[in-house]
């Protein structure tokens, strides 16, 4: 009896035909959307070998649910189907780890079987990797290829596809080797996979490999292997990998009764009504008429052109390198266009700017001299040192000047491009506020290419099709990744692909408005409003955002181009160019090596860029430590390295007694003094782990269970295994439900995660098992019962310890602790006479007391030094401001204060604030909107940087310099010259911050 | 300190003012509905339903809010802007627990959307007991609260027979309206029937005997737990009709009751007795609202168990001796120490299929929920929990595809 088992996932459909437990037919192959189609045309290939003959069936996949339920035909879970496999051909197998087009699956069977699948938030799969694919613009063999020539690997956010997009993109742009970026990509798929899936449990024993991504893939292959330290015998990619969810469905048709033929299935597929969308949207456009009075509208809107050959005379150059395409404008001294160019980078935008630089030239021969040059975006740094360009401006600054060159009017741009969406709110001809997309829904524009791409259409093509789309489906307002399944549920109910490109359109759209400008009317933009951005040229995505925001806007004809515009307006004010000439053009030679910063504890990943005559470009530095700069900005204050060096402070101590660990994460960022005074009062030796690195993280990443949980609970994992490895005999993390009470607010609670993360410590950590972990619940508030609880939780540890010692004990912690605090306030006040004795500008960095972990924080503290302002915390600037009145419940005591803050920079012109939320917590979606409420009802403009795993401080930035140019243009900026404070700076001495510049890099 | 930014319901508006009411769980909330009804409050619960909910909601509070929130007040705004009320003559109630997550600050997220929507003046009513804020239209007497804590065991009562039934039923829909039709009656009667124990025992037999007398067939069902986030547990809305697919997917769903999750919060104000030096104030208050409810609870138990057709609750007393052997019981925010304790209860019970919900980024729930499976699976190996997340982006496919492979594998171990 033939058994036939037919897997269709949500990018490819697999069939395989068993006959006595032998696979004779097998085929895989991608459906792009027309499941149903490429089912057919499997099965008549199956059918020219069963003939006539009855058949068993069963369907598995998650697009195959559909095709089941109106077919009849058994359905099977993908999962489950993968267990019948492992139990028929290798049932000494102990872990299954399938990726699949958008799936990511781990079987244990050791012990029972538990099954886990990939949850709504995660990348990492064989989507992600074609999409990283394009992103290299190679193919998914190339990116095989090169991965196996890696010399070394970066660390890329892991999480899901967008972050670690980010992450890649400034790789290209400072033009690391592909090579070690596949490899890299690779590595963040496997460390995805261990984190995300596995959750604790030790990936051990027989594993077997399954799916596409992981049989085509020998780089992949490689890193799964070298990550989870098999041996060669107990990883097994076998020969059906692909088909393993097929064949798994072969093996469990065998259960289910016969059908007459192959014939029958085709009959049954073929007659299967096309399910119908419920969806009440209008087209986009109801006829060919309302487009073209659309198209008329809009042609409006255009630049003069001029024949580049048939000028003479000055020109000036405006270059544009975004995070995936470069742009580039040429403008006569009338401001009209004398050539442009938009392409894909392709993962080398030095390449592409040479070669357009020679055709310039070549085009400009001897009638045209180029006297000024301008390069914004991403690539700014890069692109000015190799090429000599006169100014590198903030890309926020070039987008506003074209914009404002258009339409003098203009009070609001919203900009989409490859990968970013900004937006800018202009009041009194000032960039007033400034949003940034937040790394979760970055990526819109490059996300439609890839859908297309996957497709297998242009986007230009993916474009059209959305215009008259019938039932465009909906994908809601959130992160891409959400998205992937939203489309692959639609393909369940049968969308077709105009539908999926007209609900992507307007995805993108909605994610704006919602996510990013989180408008609730048109009026809250402006009456002006301007769009641009390579994304707005797709005439769906423009007819989408008129119609959600209910108004008609401008569209430049150069949307695309704006940028690099704006640029080269900018570069008028040069009358002669440092632009590289032709002649050096020809000679011009690139390379790049990378090596590791020995600045400083992080190693950041350097990528040197050498260029002819000895010009050389690094980036990837956090600080400008290892560049050979020691400036003055090094020395200027900066109370979270200030309070870094204090903490660094607590040293082990050596008496030889029983030794505590304390682990330096979440609340014991603020409470370590306390807790060491306390144990080292008792007698007890005290170990306090390190400020976090990377190596810290992975430390203890695979006994994370919940991988949404923020930055900093994870790392906490790391901790407790440096303290273990540090011989700790107890380790030390209370459970707190509450915190301090500053009398600054309504309640004075800790977040869920400082408050009880120990509990998930203790229950998942196994290593703590060798340890004493003490998490007693504490009334930190109150000195007797404090000892009270700690008395009875030390005795575990120390069974002839006295309530008299502890309560001591914690009497000297809490003076230790009030001391500490009381330092940090001395400081702030220091910070700012001082910022103000210079004249320079003052920064509020206002987080969570573990913000200022050098992994945690990535080193935002110092990039602000380095852009000229004075740093400040949040407990270093709270006292200098009353107790707020906020909107919401005030009752968490960390939050209080950044009302506080917020209060005390509205107040003052020099202080700005721009706060640290960690990704995923779920507190600060209430603080945010408060803070930056504060701030703008004193016309104050309102930071907020999102930070994780990421490490990619390009984005975090063009945010600070984006907020320094606006500073610079308010009306009330500080009248201060900074050319004649620099030289006074240069002679003073400053011992309180000097332990930041102790350090020499080799 | 206090703030005042909220407007104030008061006795001119409580004439005048239709009170709208959120819909968490269609049974208890009609009964409560009814009881405030009885105290001169015009009410009602809001059915709308429908994606332009999780829309509304997502246009009006910030989308990194967790999806309860997201979804109360998309179904307000959204009943708002039906036209079906004059919007100066509504006003809104919600449920204010006032613990360490930010669940407690869904009223003032309410508040701000509310007038970013351009309908600042609606009065906002804070169900609470721990008094976050003062309503002269609104005042919670002791006889209304026992009277809604009453409302709440029979609509525990209620829905805990039809889960029972539900999937046995020869005549689709007869559990479910005779559910319904017990809620309204009961509802009309709760003042006349007071809080006594014996009234109370005849209702209670008449529930049980009517359920007992719906015609049912004999076919074995897989028994799946479902727990989890409170709002996304319990309300169809939130959990995209989780009930309605377990039930469909040939599964009986057994839930724990909302009177657990009020009886938790009062055991954590004993726990912090023994915790918190500051927390001793209220600690006899507290003591007699405990004393009485668990009672309460106890009666209702052995009435179910006495009549012997149905499966009874378990008792608190039992479901906490399970936590304290588990988690630290000072863990309250959230469902804190209450949602592993219910996976124990229910494993307890034989039920060892769990679905455990959670809105996407759930804080207390990384810890309490995911943080809880690993430990849960050490102790009992043959434990069948799957979590799921809910969210405006999450799809129901990526749901139910989660929730088939949980009951496939209970299927595949009988």
């Amino acid at each position: 009896m033939y058994s036939l088992g037919i897997d269709l996932g949500s990018t490819t459909a697999k069939a395989v035909l068993v006959e006595d437990g032998k696979m004779i037919y097998s085929k895989y192959e991608r459906h792009f959307s027309k499941v149903q189609e490429k089912i057919l045309e499997m099965l008549s290939e199956v059918s020219r070998i069963t003939g006539d003959s009855p058949v068993t069936a069963a369907i598995s996949g998650s697009a195959g649910m559909g095709i089941a339920e109106a077919t009849g035909i058994a359905f099977v879970q993908e999962v489950f189907a993968t267990g019948e496999v492992v139990r028929a051909l290798v049932p000494d197998t102990s872990c299954v780890i399938e990726l699949g087009g958008e799936d990511a699956k781990i079987i244990f069977f050791d012990g029972g079987i538990d099954e886990r699948m990939n949850g709504s938030c995660a990348g990492g799969t064989g989507a992600f990797i074609d999409q990283m694919a394009v992103l290299l613009d190679v193919s998914n063999d190339e990116l095989d290829q090169l991965s196996l020539q890696h010399k070394r690997i970066y660390p890329i956010a892991s999480r899901c596809g967008v972050f670690a997009k980010s992450d890649i993109q400034p790789l290209l742009n400072q033009g690391a080797q592909k090579s070690d970026i596949a490899a890299s990509v690779y590595q963040a798929v496997v460390n995805q996979t261990i984190v995300g899936l596995a959750r604790g449990t030790k990936i051990k024993g027989k594993v077997m490999f399954l799916g596409g991504p992981l049989f085509y893939s020998k780089g992949l292959q490689e890193r799964f292997v070298q990550t989870l330290k098999l041996a060669r015998n107990d990883a097994i990619f076998p020969e059906y990998a692909r088909f393993a969810v097929a064949l798994g469905a072969a093996f469990h048709a065998r259960k289910h009764d016969p059908i007459a033929s192959v014939h029958k299935i085709i009959q049954k597929i073929e007659t299967a009504e096309a399910q119908t969308l419920d969806s009440t949207r209008p087209p986009l456009f109801s006829d060919e008429v309302d487009y073209l009075a659309f198209k008329e509208r809009h042609s409006k809107d255009d630049v003069k052109r001029l024949d580049i050959s048939a000028y003479s005379g000055d020109a000036t150059l405006g270059i544009d390198c975004g995070s995936t395409t470069t742009k580039l404008v040429l403008l006569s001294d009338h401001d009209e266009i004398l050539y442009t160019y938009y392409s894909s980078n392709k993962g080398s935008p030095v390449q592409i700017v040479k070669e357009q630089l020679e055709k310039i030239y070549a085009l400009c021969s001897d009638r045209i001299r180029i006297c000024g040059s301008t390069v914004t975006g991403y690539g700014e740094e890069l692109i000015k040192s190799a090429f000599g360009i006169d100014y590198g401006l903030v890309e926020t600054l070039a987008h506003y000047t074209a914009a404002k060159h258009f339409n003098p009017d203009v009070d609001f741009i919203l900009d989409i491009g490859g990968q970013d969406i900004k937006c800018f709110r202009i009041r009194n001809g000032v960039i007033d506020s400034i949003m940034l997309n937040e790394a979760c829904s970055s990526g819109c524009g490059s996300f439609l290419e890839t859908f297309a791409n996957a497709m297998g259409v242009t986007t230009e093509d993916f474009a059209q099709q959305a215009l008259y789309a019938k039932n465009s489906i909906d994908l809601g307002s959130r992160c891409t990744v959400f998205m992937n399944s939203s489309v692959k549920q639609a393909q369940k109910e049968g969308a077709t692909q105009a539908d999926i490109s007209a609900g992507l359109c307007i995805s993108v759209v909605k994610n704006a408005i919602y996510k990013v400008i989180r408008a609730g009317s048109v009026d809250e933009l402006g009456t002006s409003i301007v769009v641009q951005g390579g994304t707005f040229m797709n005439d769906a995505v423009l007819r989408a955002f008129e119609l959600e925001m209910g108004t008609n806007v401008v569209r430049p004809s150069i949307a695309g181009l704006m940028g690099a515009y704006g640029a080269a307006l900018h570069a008028k004010r040069s009358s002669a160019s440092t632009l590289i000439t032709e002649n050096a053009l020809a000679s011009f030679t690139h390379d790049t090596k990378t090596t590791s910063c020995r600045g400083c504890a992080n190693h950041c990943l350097l990528t040197l860029n050498r260029f002819d005559g000895g010009r050389v470009y690094v980036s990837g530095n956090q600080c400008s430590k290892g560049l050979g700069k020691e400036t003055h900005e090094n020395l200027l204050p900066n109370l979270h390295a200030y309070k870094r060096d204090k903490l660094s402070a607590f040293t082990p101590t050596q008496k030889g007694k029983l030794r505590i660990g304390l682990p330096l994460a979440l609340g014991m960022y603020e409470l370590l003094p306390l807790w060491y005074t306390v144990f080292d009062q008792l007698g007890f030796d005290v170990t306090v782990s390190d400020l976090s690195t990377r190596k810290t993280y992975r430390k203890g990443q695979f006994t994370i269970p919940s991988d949404t949980a923020c930055y900093p609970a994870k790392i906490m994992h790391g901790h407790i295994v440096e303290l273990i490895e540090k011989g700790c005999d107890a380790i030390f993390y209370p459970s707190l439900t509450y915190n301090i009470d500053e009398r600054a607010s309504d309640n004075h609670f800790n977040c869920p995660l400082v408050a009880y993360y120990s509990e998930l410590l203790a229950k998942n950590m196994d290593e703590l098992k060798n340890v004493e972990f003490l998490y007693p619940p504490l009334d930190i508030n109150h000195q007797r019962q404090l000892a009270k609880g700690l008395y009875m939780s030390l005795l575990k540890i120390a069974p002839n310890i006295q309530l008299k010692a502890v309560k001591a004990a914690v009497k000297a912690g809490f003076v230790q602790y009030e001391n500490h605090m009381a330092d940090i306030r001395r400081a702030g006040d220091e910070a700012i006479a001082f910022a103000r004795k210079y004249g320079k500008r003052i920064m509020i960095l206002a987080g969570r007391p573990y913000h200022i972990d050098p992994e945690i924080g990535h080193g935002i503290d110092k990039l602000a030094n380095s852009l000229g302002f004075v740093v400040l915390s949040e407990d270093s600037a709270a006292h200098l401001s009353q107790p707020q009145k906020v909107k919401v419940l005030n009752q968490w005591t960390y939050h209080a204060r950044l009302y506080r803050c917020a209060d005390y920079a509205a107040k003052h012109d020099d202080v700005s604030l721009v706060q640290l939320v960690s990704f995923g917590c779920g507190v600060d979606a209430i603080t945010t909107d408060e803070v930056s409420e504060i701030l703008e009802a004193a016309g104050k403009y309102y930071t907020q940087i999102k930070i994780d795993e990421i490490t990619n401080l390009g984005a975090v930035k063009i945010r600070l310099r984006s907020l320094l140019g606006a500073l610079e243009e308010m009306p009330t900026d500080m009248q201060s010259d900074p050319s004649s404070q620099q030289e006074e700076l240069q002679d003073i001495t400053l011992p309180l911050y000097a332990a930041e510049r102790g350090e020499t890099y080799a | 300190m206090r703030n005042d930014y909220y407007i104030e319901f008061t006795k001119e508006m409580k004439k005048e003012y239709t009170v709208l009411i959120p819909n968490m769980l269609p049974l208890h909330f009609e009964l409560i509905s009814h009881v405030m009804k009885t105290y001169g409050y015009q009410t009602e619960l809001l059915d709308n339903q429908g994606p332009q909910i999780a829309q509304t909601g997502l246009k009006y509070v910030h989308n990194d809010t967790c999806y309860p929130a997201i979804l109360v007040i998309g179904q307000f705004i959204d009943a708002i802007k039906s036209g079906k009320y004059d919007p100066h003559k509504v006003a809104l109630i919600y449920f204010q627990t006032g613990g360490g997550c930010r669940a407690s600050n869904y009223i003032s997220l309410l508040r701000k959307a509310l007038k970013k929507a351009g309908y600042g003046y609606v009065p906002v009513i804070s169900f609470s007991f721990a008094g976050l804020e003062k309503h002269s239209g609104f005042k919670l007497s002791i006889p209304f609260v026992v009277k809604a804590l009453i409302a709440i065991i029979y609509g525990d009562l209620l829905m805990s027979l039809e889960n029972q039934c539900r999937p046995y039923e020869i005549n689709a829909g007869e559990s479910t309206a005779l559910a319904h039709r017990f809620a309204y009656e009961i509802s009309q009667k709760l003042s006349t029937l007071g809080v006594s124990n014996k009234p109370m025992k005849a209702q209670f037999l008449e529930v049980l005997d009517a359920f007992k007398a719906i015609p049912k067939h004999g076919e074995k069902k897989i028994q799946v737990g479902v727990v989890g986030e409170i709002y996304v547990k319990f309300s169809p809305l939130g959990n995209n009709h989780l009930v309605d697919f377990l039930v469909q997917e040939g599964a009986e769903v057994q839930m724990p009751g909302l009177l657990d999750f009020f009886l938790y919060t009062l055991y954590n104000s004993i726990v912090d007795h023994g915790v918190y030096a500051s927390k001793r104030v209220i600690y006899p208050v507290i003591k007699i609202a405990w004393n009485y409810m668990s009672k309460k609870q106890r009666t209702m138990i052995n009435i179910i168990q006495d009549h012997g057709e149905f499966e009874a609750p378990t008792l608190i007393t039992h479901t906490i001796s399970l936590a304290e052997s588990f988690i630290g019981m000072s863990t309250k925010m959230g469902e804190g120490w209450l949602l592993p304790a219910e996976m124990l209860e229910l494993y307890d019970k034989g039920v060892k299929n769990i679905v455990c919900t959670q809105p996407f980024g759930c804080l207390p729930n990384h810890i309490c929920g995911k943080g809880m499976m690993k430990p849960l699976k050490d102790r009992h190996p043959d434990i069948n929990i799957v979590a799921i997340d809910y969210d405006a982006g999450a799809t129901q496919v990526n749901q139910e595809n989660r929730i088939r492979l949980m009951l496939t594998a209970a299927k595949e171990r009988g």
